[in-house]
């Protein structure tokens, strides 16, 4: 009992951040799979969900202010690829690739410009931010929330590709884009469903990671980026549940090495696990096989 | 075709704007003198602080104590004339890399003295920029002895780490018994390590224990971190780290139900920490250079400047609670006026050889400066947040035995 | 134009432009912002190049620059800093382990080593990878690099994750100019070999490269080495300009702000990324300053916006509108030379102004 409420602490941590990961991943995935394109906008897309909070909450009620941060999330996601990947999708990878770049780096300024440069205190949100005991441990309500949310989602969204028809366009399109579109797919809503997919989820993580942490900075967003980035590559790109079980892996392998004392290691760590499975499986654990023709 | 002439247009442009850079920067060339639109001449100093990053909220208010003392007294008398004192701001972004291109252009606009850091990193890094122009900085509360050691142009008006180490390490032996202390510090914050550094030290000394880790640039999850605080057995949980950090810290471990001592140095005086302790369970002891009603004057005076002035009350984090390092920068604008009477010239060069002999009487005491260039001073504040008002509770001045 | 008469254009452009450089130093005051950006702009000018050595030449996407200047950089840092002030730079850990200082250049020499030393380790395994892969298995190696230097148990070697400073500097602007020019002109020498050619060939198709004769696995180890080598030394040049170096300096995002110098300047073309470069430092530091003025009148007229911040946002926009309309960068895959410079004024303007634009000709 005493062993288990010592390291308890370390697990449920490792797991909600891990559920938090898990909901940015997807967003990742989803756009590889579909346009092969690393969106490196995506962990600012989740720092800026998290400034809109902040601002949003201090003029109007949470009841209004947490569905209006996603509406507005959801539509920056949809227009960053409008604007920046859309006109772009004839030209080489490279180019989509630095267009993605550059967002980030417009999003991390202009967050920078607004905010001045300080940390934001997140609010708390009634109920999930009050604090609970759990096998004599005690800990924010959120972190056991985080992955039940965090598995219903994706069942809802594994469902939704299954059994939809936009989920088989999706499906269609990440299989193969240009014969999707000979098919009739209409690539473009196709592209825009998968971006708002994956800035919802985004979003919703955005709300579940900084109750838990509450600072919001402007370069807050890149490090848990690049970690559910990893988990997605991990997990094989293009996989949802791929990207889950990567992130859930990567979220606690993470605190059982601050646990382990090796604090200076934890982010390096994520890398070098990364490297590895690359190594001994080049497309992540349930990657499919690519084949080049020539 | 296109292309090509865009690339000639391009380089044409780059060349044309380097040459006329360098006719503006070459005209008034060692002369640090220029004059103001109303013909009274001016003499500027450098400001060189975060205003984004890390530090930035410590950074901002360390600057209002300057601009504050600036809109006081906006005018100095240098050998008999009447020059307009005018602050050149510039952000180091709480950034090593970032620093030394910002202090580059402060020597680029010719100032005759530079203030700051805060954040002792910058302010090494920064160094060499200033000693090469010739140009001395007066530090205002980067604690680090790196900062002064060895160079002759960088003075500082605050205590220095060794000194605050021991005096936590004292307090947290004395008022808390405490045999083993958790140290949490910030990888390549030359403040943090420094301090975690000295702080152990003395600790040690005095027979306690220690258990040391670190967090990288970025984290905010410092879960595990209390966690193994706790498992570890502390007794207080010594984190000297940057306001940004410490909110979240402040913030998990209320949640998290740790119920030892908080303590940290300097950087933590400062209104995000009482926010973010306000009504929760935590108890937070600081060292610091200034404690709120130690010169009502001053703290009247800077309460209504605040308070007129909605772009001050914002840089102040949104109310006017006093940060300590306000005042050293209040001090820091007068030292630097005193060298530059005493120099009688705006000339860097001068103002750098004044300044080993100046004394000065500021809000937090007496400023001389000893043979590294650093100010003796030998107490500190110890402060404790009150979770109910949201204010700064004082409970000793200490110093080394 | 014929060959030698080429050569002695190139040869005496660049002589015109260290002579200018050399003028404009005794002319102007040292704190001269102009300076900065060349020295700075010189710098990123050679890592931009080894970057495109790989990514535009080869067509690899590493993403692990920032983790070969970190080697590069540290490696020059530690074994320069002279006897005497190692006491007071590793002040945690009883002066280091290291006592003896070696001369600047052989020391710049030995941080590229160490860098191309780790790259064909790191590189045996990861070039196997394809594309994005790739990339990002050399982006986590570089932060993984970045841990192992903050670790404090070798903190006697690395000073921790504390600073390292008090090594030797370089005051003229003309020390990295000559340094970063002679790395260049040795890429560009690479790349007109028999061994730039295999490297295109890869590039455009790796399976009729393969067809053709070409060992894939050896020249891409060998692009992959080259480039790493000179990262190493830009690594020390950037630690010999920004006089004190720190591991948490170098972030994933100094790895893109390569990326994007590269591709403003146009993937695969060294001068377009020099020149690049050049305008990157000069819009990032030194031109866009003014917008962080509150206090900004044009006249009577308060311009509004502006702020501490503002700047990162113009600058940010600009390289938006780059990427999104002119893709193919500055120059695109061409190359800036004396007889393309040549003819274009010959057949526009007659014989004017060829010096001017030549003024720019980086090394």
């Amino acid at each position: 009992m005493d062993w288990i409420s010592r390291n308890l602490p370390y697990l449920m941590a490792g797991i909600s951040v891990g559920g938090q990961y898990a909901l940015i991943a997807i967003g990742y995935t989803m756009v590889y799979g579909i346009l092969r394109l690393i969106n490196f906008a995506h962990g600012d897309i989740f720092m800026v969900a998290g400034l809109l909070l902040v601002y949003s909450a201090t003029v109007m009620p949470m009841y209004i202010a947490i569905p209006l941060m996603i509406v507005v999330t959801v539509i920056i996601g949809f227009t960053v690829e409008r604007v920046a990947y859309k006109p772009l999708r004839s030209a080489p990878r490279m180019s989509i690739m630095i267009s993605a770049i550059g967002v980030s780096y417009l999003l991390q300024n202009l967050a920078l410009y607004v905010t001045g440069g300080l940390s934001q205190q997140y609010p708390a949100i009634p109920w999930i931010s009050d604090t609970i005991t759990i096998f004599g441990t005690t800990t924010k309500r959120v972190t056991v929330i985080t992955p039940i949310l965090t598995i219903i989602l994706v069942v809802i969204l594994v469902l939704l590709i299954k059994y939809t028809k936009i989920g088989m366009a999706m499906r269609a399109a990440s299989r193969d884009f240009e014969t999707s579109q000979l098919m009739g797919i209409k690539i473009n809503s196709v592209v825009s469903m998968t971006f708002v997919i994956g800035t919802f989820l985004a979003a919703v993580g955005s709300l579940l990671f900084f109750t838990n942490y509450t600072g919001v900075t402007p370069t807050v967003g890149a490090m848990p980026g690049l970690k559910a980035f990893v988990a997605a590559v991990f997990g094989g790109i293009g996989s949802i549940p791929g990207a889950v079980i990567g992130a859930f892996i990567i979220g606690i392998c993470e605190n059982i090495m601050k646990g382990l004392g090796l604090t200076t290691f934890s982010d390096a760590f994520t890398f070098a696990l990364l490297i590895i499975i690359l190594i001994a499986k080049p497309t992540g654990l349930f990657g499919e096989k690519a084949t080049d023709k020539v | 075709m296109k292309k090509r002439v865009l690339a000639f247009a391009l380089t044409a442009a780059m060349v044309g704007t380097m040459l006329t850079g360098c006719g503006g920067s070459g005209n008034n060339n060692a002369a640090s003198t220029g004059s103001s639109n109303d013909g009274a001449k001016v003499v500027k100093i450098g400001v060189y602080e975060p205003a984004s990053g890390d530090n930035g909220a410590g950074g901002k208010q360390e600057t209002l104590g300057m601009q504050y003392a600036n809109s006081k007294t906006p005018t100095v008398e240098i050998g008999g004339e009447e020059y307009k004192v005018e602050l050149e701001i510039v952000d180091n972004e709480s950034s090593n890399d970032k620093g030394p291109s910002a202090a580059s252009s402060l020597v680029g606009s010719n100032v005759s003295v530079v203030l700051g850091s805060y954040g002792s990193g910058v302010s090494i890094a920064a160094s060499d920029v200033f000693k090469d122009a010739g140009i001395p900085a007066i530090g205002v509360t980067c604690t680090n002895p790196q900062v002064t050691e060895g160079n002759t142009h960088y003075f500082r008006i605050c205590f220095l780490d060794p000194f605050q180490g021991t005096v936590l390490a004292n307090f947290a032996n004395e008022n808390f018994s405490a045999k083993k202390a958790y140290i949490l510090t910030k990888l390549g914050d030359d403040y943090s390590t420094g301090l975690g550094h000295y702080f152990k030290e003395a600790f040690v000394a005095l027979g306690g224990e220690v258990v040391e880790e670190t967090f990288q640039e970025g984290n905010s999850d410092f879960i595990s971190y209390i966690t193994s605080a706790k498992n570890a057995g502390a007794d207080v949980f010594f984190a000297p780290v940057s306001t940004e950090a410490a909110a979240l810290i402040i913030e998990q471990s209320a949640a998290q139900g740790l119920n030892i001592p908080l303590m940290a140095g300097d950087t933590w005086d400062s209104n995000v920490i009482l926010n973010a302790a306000s009504g929760k369970d935590v108890q937070i002891y600081v060292t610091t250079f200034y404690q709120e009603g130690g010169n009502t004057e001053f703290d009247n005076g800077i309460k209504d400047w605040i308070n007129s002035d909605s772009t001050a009350k914002a840089n102040n984090g949104g109310d006017d609670t006093i940060a300590a390092v306000t005042a050293m920068g209040y001090d820091a604008y007068y030292v630097a006026l005193e060298a530059l009477k005493a120099a009688g010239s705006t000339d860097p060069a001068a103002v750098n050889e004044a300044l080993w002999k100046v004394t000065y009487t500021g809000v937090s005491g007496d400023i001389a400066f000893n043979e590294t260039g650093d100010a003796l001073r030998d107490v500190a504040y110890v402060k404790c947040a009150n979770t109910e008002t949201g204010a700064w509770d004082f409970v000793a001045v200490q110093g080394v035995k | 134009m014929s060959k030698t008469k080429k050569i002695t254009w190139n040869v005496g452009l660049i002589a015109a432009l260290l002579i200018i450089l050399f003028i404009l130093e005794q002319v102007l005051p040292s704190g001269s912002m102009l300076f900065t950006v060349l020295k700075k702009g010189a710098i990123y000018a050679l890592v931009a190049v080894s970057m495109n050595l790989l990514n535009g030449f080869t067509g690899l996407f590493s993403l692990g620059q920032a983790g070969f200047m970190l080697l590069g950089a540290y490696t020059y840092a530690i074994l320069t800093i002279p006897s005497a002030s190692r006491a007071s730079v590793y002040q945690y850990y009883n002066g280091g382990i290291i006592n003896f200082a070696l001369p600047v250049p052989i020391a710049l020499i030995a941080g590229g080593l160490v860098a191309a030393i780790f790259a064909f380790l790191i590189g045996l395994p990861v070039l196997r990878l394809k594309s994005d892969y790739l990339a990002i298995a050399t982006l986590g190696f570089a932060e993984i690099i970045r841990a192992v230097f903050q670790w404090d148990k070798l903190g006697p070697v690395t000073n921790g994750s504390n600073l390292l400073r008090s090594f030797p500097t370089f005051h003229s602007v003309l020390y990295p100019f000559i340094v970063s020019g002679i790395c260049i002109a040795l890429i560009v020498l690479l790349i007109n070999s028999t061994y730039g050619r295999a490297f295109k060939a890869i590039r455009d198709d790796e399976i009729a490269a393969e067809a053709m004769g070409i060992n894939l696995a050896h020249h891409k180890r060998l692009a992959f080495v080259i480039s790493s080598f000179f990262a190493g030394v830009s690594g020390g040049l950037l630690a010999m300009y920004q006089t004190t170096i720190q591991a948490s300096m170098f972030k994933s995002a100094m790895t893109y702000e390569i990326l994007l110098i590269v591709v403003i300047g146009g993937i695969g073309s060294v001068t377009g990324s020099c020149i690049s470069s050049f305008l990157f430092i000069a819009c990032s530091e030194w031109w866009l300053r003014f917008l962080d003025n509150e206090n900004l009148y044009i006249g009577s007229f308060h311009v509004p916006l502006l702020r501490p911040g503002f700047r990162k946002v113009v600058f940010a926009i600009v390289i938006m509108a780059m990427v999104l309309f002119y893709r193919q960068g500055i120059m695109g895959t061409r190359e800036f030379s004396v007889e393309g410079c040549y003819n274009f004024f010959q057949k526009r303007f007659g014989k004017k102004s060829v010096k001017k634009a030549g003024d720019t000709h980086e090394q």
